[in-house]
């Protein structure tokens, strides 16, 4: 909404003049409410529109991949430490060399977030070396049990890319 | 009919007009709990839109079943009294409300005697030559559901809320009567149907007999709105300060009973307005041929369906008054002029033959 700036009207003259002052304001505010009357509504019908989501929305949390299909996350458990909400639990191990999962010489071996801690404060996201954490723009995450609220790491991670990952332990 | 199970022509005319007037006594009492049903569906969604929503739109096409889910949810709710209040006269009283609203429109005159297959058909349900003053009479009755409601609850909002219902209905009553008394000064008569005609016969609704039967018409619209319990004048429900006022104690049924008096007290006020000061079925001529007499009705629900709307319009735009300014509003500004407007009226009406207006033409 655009600021209007609201001029008071001077003092009326006399009681004819204000009675006039005061209907014109009614016969004014009958005019408002008219004109919205014929404006369209800005309801979304949700179910059925979807919101124009902002780009940097702070919605359900993802792990990213590289390009070959490596994890990001090095299990550094900054994002845990910088949690004001304690809703991450981050436990590293160390990279196999044979069957790399992450980059780095450490991987998140278990990666949770309590969805129902969870704040949506981005302050994980910040604290993250490697960009690996993000908070996407999906926010529809009410679900009937505290169970189901709880994510696995397989629940946050992005999904593989589509083509085979590269020999090289850097991403393409 | 002579001789039909040894009863004369006589007696059957008189049979044949009871069962008539309760079937359309039947036709108009259902008639106005489904206009109560779709009005509270148009105020939703006419209030949704003056604030750019769309309002029900869930139930059905265009939300048209969301009042036959309301009404369902109504009656299947827990119907409550309080444990300390009075039972009977808390069971009573919204029956005390609703009934006087419902047969107010048995004077009402929807449209001008005609004849239909040749027989002589009427669109109300009663003529009776002091019409005006048995609608009055029935909505100050009604007016003893609200303070017996607030009364019985023993609670203190809706104690509160019907000392406010009646203390407000009481003063706009006054400005309302001499409003429409104008029009029964120019008319000459209480008959509402006789009303109805001399405006049609005139060729000019009352409210176009300028400047006194304006005045009086918007003197009456704006006291009607206060006896309607409406927006901006709804102190009696003053949700910020009372709960819901007279009615905070009921629930389920009889709220709604409440709820349906309310609603259909707007649909009285609007035909009365439209019968005093809107020339009923004017411009349609009370002896045209048969089917042009049979769109006054028509041209007379529009009429009430325009002052409903202005009912709606009224309650989105404008906030609710504080009681001391509407008590002033009443008597120190609606009263005087409706009685100075009253006074002028007659002395028109009292130098000039009746029937000519001098300022009309």
């Amino acid at each position: 909404m655009a600021f209007v700036e609201v001029k008071s009207p001077p003092p009326p003259a006399n009681a004819l003049s204000g009675a006039v002052a005061d209907v014109t304001a009614l016969a004014r505010g009958l005019g408002v409410t008219l004109g919205y009357m014929f404006q369209k509504p800005v309801t979304i019908q949700y179910p059925e529109e979807r919101p124009r989501i902002s780009a940097r929305h702070r919605g359900r949390h993802e792990l990213e991949r590289h390009d070959n299909g490596l994890e990001k996350c090095v299990g550094c458990e900054l994002c845990a430490l910088a949690c004001p909400s304690k809703a991450i639990f981050v436990e590293g191990a160390e990279n196999p060399p044979d069957a790399p999962v992450s980059i780095g010489e450490r991987y998140a071996k278990t990666y949770i977030v309590n969805m129902i801690r969870c704040i949506f404060c981005g302050f994980c996201v910040e604290a993250c070396p490697t960009e690996a954490l993000q908070l996407k723009k999906v926010f529809e995450l009410a679900d009937y049990t505290r169970e189901s609220m709880i994510y696995s790491k397989e629940t946050l991670l992005a999904p593989a890319p589509k083509r085979e990952a590269t020999d090289s332990w850097m991403p393409g | 009919m002579d001789g039909l199970f040894g009863l004369d022509g006589a007696t059957w005319d008189i049979i044949l007009a009871v069962i008539t007037a309760l079937i359309k006594a039947f036709v108009i009492v259902n008639g106005l709990l489904l206009a109560f049903a779709y009005m509270t569906l148009t105020e939703r969604k006419v209030l949704g839109r003056m604030q750019a929503r769309f309002g029900p739109n869930r139930v059905g096409p265009f939300g048209l079943l969301q009042p036959i889910a309301d009404g369902i949810k109504l009656a299947f709710k827990e119907d409550i009294t309080p444990r300390q209040a009075n039972f009977w006269v808390h069971t009573v009283a919204p029956m005390m409300a609703l009934i006087p609203a419902l047969i107010i429109f048995a004077v009402i005159p929807l449209g001008p005697e005609m004849r239909i297959l040749g027989q002589p058909w009427t669109w109300y349900v009663a003529k009776i030559n002091v019409g005006y003053l048995y609608a009055t009479a029935i909505a100050s009755v009604g007016v003893y559901g609200l303070v017996l409601a607030g009364w019985a609850s023993n609670s203190k909002y809706a104690l509160l809320g019907g000392l406010r219902a009646s203390a407000q209905v009481i003063s706009y009553e006054l400005a309302q009567g001499l409003a429409a008394m104008t029009a029964l000064v120019l008319a000459g008569s209480l008959n509402l149907y006789e009303i109805v005609n001399q405006q049609v016969a005139s060729g000019l609704p009352y409210a176009l007999y300028l400047p006194f039967g304006l005045v009086a018409f918007v003197i009456y619209v704006i006291a009607g709105v206060a006896e309607s319990n409406r927006s901006p004048f709804d102190m009696a429900e003053a949700e910020g300060e009372l709960g819901a006022g007279f009615h905070t104690e009921y629930s389920g049924f009889k709220w709604s009973m409440f709820f349906m008096a309310e609603y259909v007290n707007m649909i009285n006020i609007s035909a009365l307005a439209t019968v005093l000061f809107l020339g009923g079925w004017w411009p349609i001529p009370t002896d045209a041929p048969g089917f042009i007499q049979g769109l006054g009705p028509i041209v007379f629900l529009i009429k009430i369906g325009a002052f409903m709307f202005m009912f709606i319009w009224l309650r989105a735009t404008f906030p609710r008054l504080r009681f001391d300014r509407l008590m002033s509003l009443g008597w120190k500004v609606l009263l005087p002029i409706a009685l100075v407007n009253l006074l002028l009226t007659s002395a028109v009406v009292a130098l000039w033959p009746l029937g000519v207006w001098p300022f009309a033409q």
